[in-house]
């Protein structure tokens, strides 16, 4: 198992290089060199070249990328183009915010998800199969932050029983932490749950016509404990599968959900890094969600091996 | 690949969205998956028609909008605005009593015609490159396979957004970008269909008379691609719209005062407290949208995979 993590995390080495590069290059389409982008309106033709000089544009480009990419392994990936605040800095005070988001998110969809889908699956057919698809299918159509913004009109707006905006840490009270996530983690939720319900009702009903299912039920063990003991076990690799996939999508899905909710997550700040043309947090921003997303996935594939020893001999 | 080769994919793929995938005039029996059965099995899948038909519906509204729009997209009337329907404005007005169901119909040509370029570039650039990754393989395949990893490797709309930092805001740049970004997924789902494709006899065959690996690739191996691709194309088309959305909404797509599904929302957001009903129509607009053209997918999806299964 070490030796299977050691290998994979060697094989993510060129692709991190490449991933780097194609981060760096993004400076390379900025119309008239990202000097242009950050000297303001009718810049002197000094002024311009005073920046070149001190982002060392005037070096080749695969020399800037160089320094940069050395800097980066040293662990600077960074000074803001705006507030001259370290690009790392930036990134590790959002972090909390988005991950309590996101790992919010992943719950409801797992709990959520996993009774769906297991229902569904468990009976084939049945009205409950037959609502829970439905449900899926709306919540698979249902554009995420449209929800969101339904949620704020009905318990915000009009209710007034949740806050609309804001944040508050986890250590400041876990009351106020949960109901200023818990829309935004709501809105986020809906594809996420319709795939773990999908996913989760296609396995369970294919794993409910093997044998050992036959077995398990003529050996006289009781309906929920073949369901728990032998169909949630195999079942689960689709549903990481969905979560490896969902986890992807629900970074870029943050982006929105943190400005629509004002919360002072990674999201927020990379959207206000691409408005305001940022770009050394912006590529920063990039680097770390490609870090994080290549290692999702390495869970997910590792994950396999736990829930299917076959897949373990490989 | 050519040109002229890029172009007859198009044309097929245009063709095959409504169910009914040109044929090739071929002399040899080769196996071929579609055909008048997936025809006759999507026709009775339900949702898959009522997909089709709203879609269509919803096609035909958007592409008059100029004859049957009650308003401009853009027309003003300052006296007359946040109002709720009446009988002049049936959805009643914006911020700057812009008539919400002609923005509707106006921002829908927006949106779905963004959307579709989006998966247009996609297909261009990763139906040829699948094609070939799959069916040469070696180093080809290896480094075509790992341009999209590295594409693949971040979520899209943090990747189109961070082009549209470098880039500048716009539709058509976010178009384009977002196209780039998609055109691994159609790249990986080709590749992968071709790659079983290669397996089969009847390519051996093919080889074997010695047949120019171009006239393979489009005679025998492109047709038996297609369910593969059009299913992903539809699952690609409702990302995109939503993608369109998400980035209209965040400003960086349509610029005001064009109308965009995503740009009305954008503004509605803004008016919640005041007129809450502007952000309810496009939402459902979308929602609608994107159902069906999932629901075309799956219908595909089932129509092609029984007709695979028995063969």
């Amino acid at each position: 198992m070490l030796r299977l993590l050691c290998v994979r995390l060697l094989a993510m080495v060129p692709l991190l290089v490449i991933v780097s590069f194609l981060i760096y290059s993004l400076i390379a389409l900025v119309p008239g060199g990202p000097e242009v982008a950050l000297a303001g309106s009718n810049p002197t033709p000094e002024r311009i070249a005073q920046i070149r000089a001190e982002l060392g544009l005037d070096d080749p480009f695969l020399v800037q990328y160089w320094h940069w990419l050395t800097d980066v392994l040293h662990g600077d990936l960074g000074t803001s183009f705006v507030d001259h605040q370290s690009v790392w800095s930036a990134v590790v005070a959002g972090f909390p915010v988005t991950l309590s988001l996101v790992g919010l998110t992943l719950l409801i969809a797992a709990v959520v998800g996993l009774a769906l889908g297991l229902a569904a699956g468990l009976r084939p057919g049945s009205w409950l199969d037959r609502l829970s698809t439905v449900t899926a299918s709306a919540f698979m159509a249902l554009p995420y932050f449209w929800v969101g913004m339904m949620l704020v009109l009905v318990f915000a707006i009009e209710m007034r029983a949740l806050p609309a905006v804001g944040y508050v840490p986890f250590s400041d009270g876990p009351v106020e932490w949960l109901q200023h996530l818990i829309l935004p983690a709501v809105s986020l939720a809906t594809v996420p749950t319709a795939v773990v319900a999908r996913q989760t009702r296609a396995a369970v009903t294919s794993v409910m016509q093997e044998d050992y299912i036959r077995t398990a039920k003529a050996k006289g063990l009781r309906p929920r404990r073949v369901a728990v003991k032998h169909v949630m076990k195999n079942a689960a690799v689709p549903v990481v599968t969905a979560f490896g996939v969902e986890a992807n999508r629900l970074i870029g899905a943050t982006v929105v959900i943190e400005q629509l909710f004002a919360l002072p997550g990674v999201g927020k700040l990379a959207y206000f890094s691409v408005f305001s043309r940022d770009f050394p947090m912006v590529q920063g921003i990039l680097l770390i969600t490609a870090v994080l997303i290549m290692l999702v996935n390495l869970a997910v594939d590792l994950s396999y091996g736990y829930f299917n020893p076959k897949v373990r001999m490989s | 690949m050519t040109r002229s080769e890029s172009v007859d994919v198009r044309k097929k793929v245009g063709a095959g969205a409504d169910g009914a995938p040109a044929e090739d005039g071929d002399d040899l029996a080769v196996p071929v998956a579609h055909g008048r059965g997936v025809v006759r099995r999507f026709r009775s899948n339900r949702s898959a028609v009522v997909g089709v038909v709203l879609l269509l519906l919803i096609i035909v509204v958007t592409a008059a909008a100029p004859l049957i729009a009650p308003y401009g997209p853009a027309q003003v009337d300052i006296s007359d605005r946040l109002s709720g329907p009446t009988p002049g404005h049936w959805l009643g007005t914006d911020t700057l009593g812009r008539d919400t169901l002609s923005r509707l119909m106006y921002g829908g040509r927006v949106s779905l015609a963004a959307g579709g370029l989006a998966v247009l570039i996609a297909t261009v650039i990763g139906l040829p490159l699948g094609l070939v990754s799959g069916y040469f393989g070696g180093v080809v395949d290896w480094f075509l396979d790992r341009a999209a990893d590295v594409l693949m490797s971040f979520p899209a709309i943090v990747l189109t957004i961070a082009i549209i930092a470098a880039v500048g805001p716009g539709l058509t740049t976010a178009m384009v970008s977002l196209g780039i970004v998609y055109a691994p997924r159609m790249f990986r789902v080709v590749r992968g269909s071709t790659l079983e494709v290669r397996r089969e006899v009847y390519i051996e065959a093919s080889t074997s008379i010695g047949s120019p690996s171009l006239l393979i690739l489009r005679k025998r191996v492109l047709p038996n691609i297609m369910p593969a691709a059009l299913v992903q194309l539809s699952f690609l088309l409702a990302s995109a719209l939503l993608a369109e959305v998400t980035i209209s909404l965040l400003g960086l797509g349509a610029l005001p005062p064009t109308a965009s599904w995503g740009s009305m929302l954008g503004q509605a957001f803004q008016e919640m407290r005041s007129q809450p009903w502007l952000a309810v129509y496009p939402g459902i607009a979308i929602a609608i949208a994107t159902l069906c053209f999932n629901l075309v997918g799956d219908g595909l999806r089932d129509a092609f995979g029984r007709e695979q299964r028995k063969a």
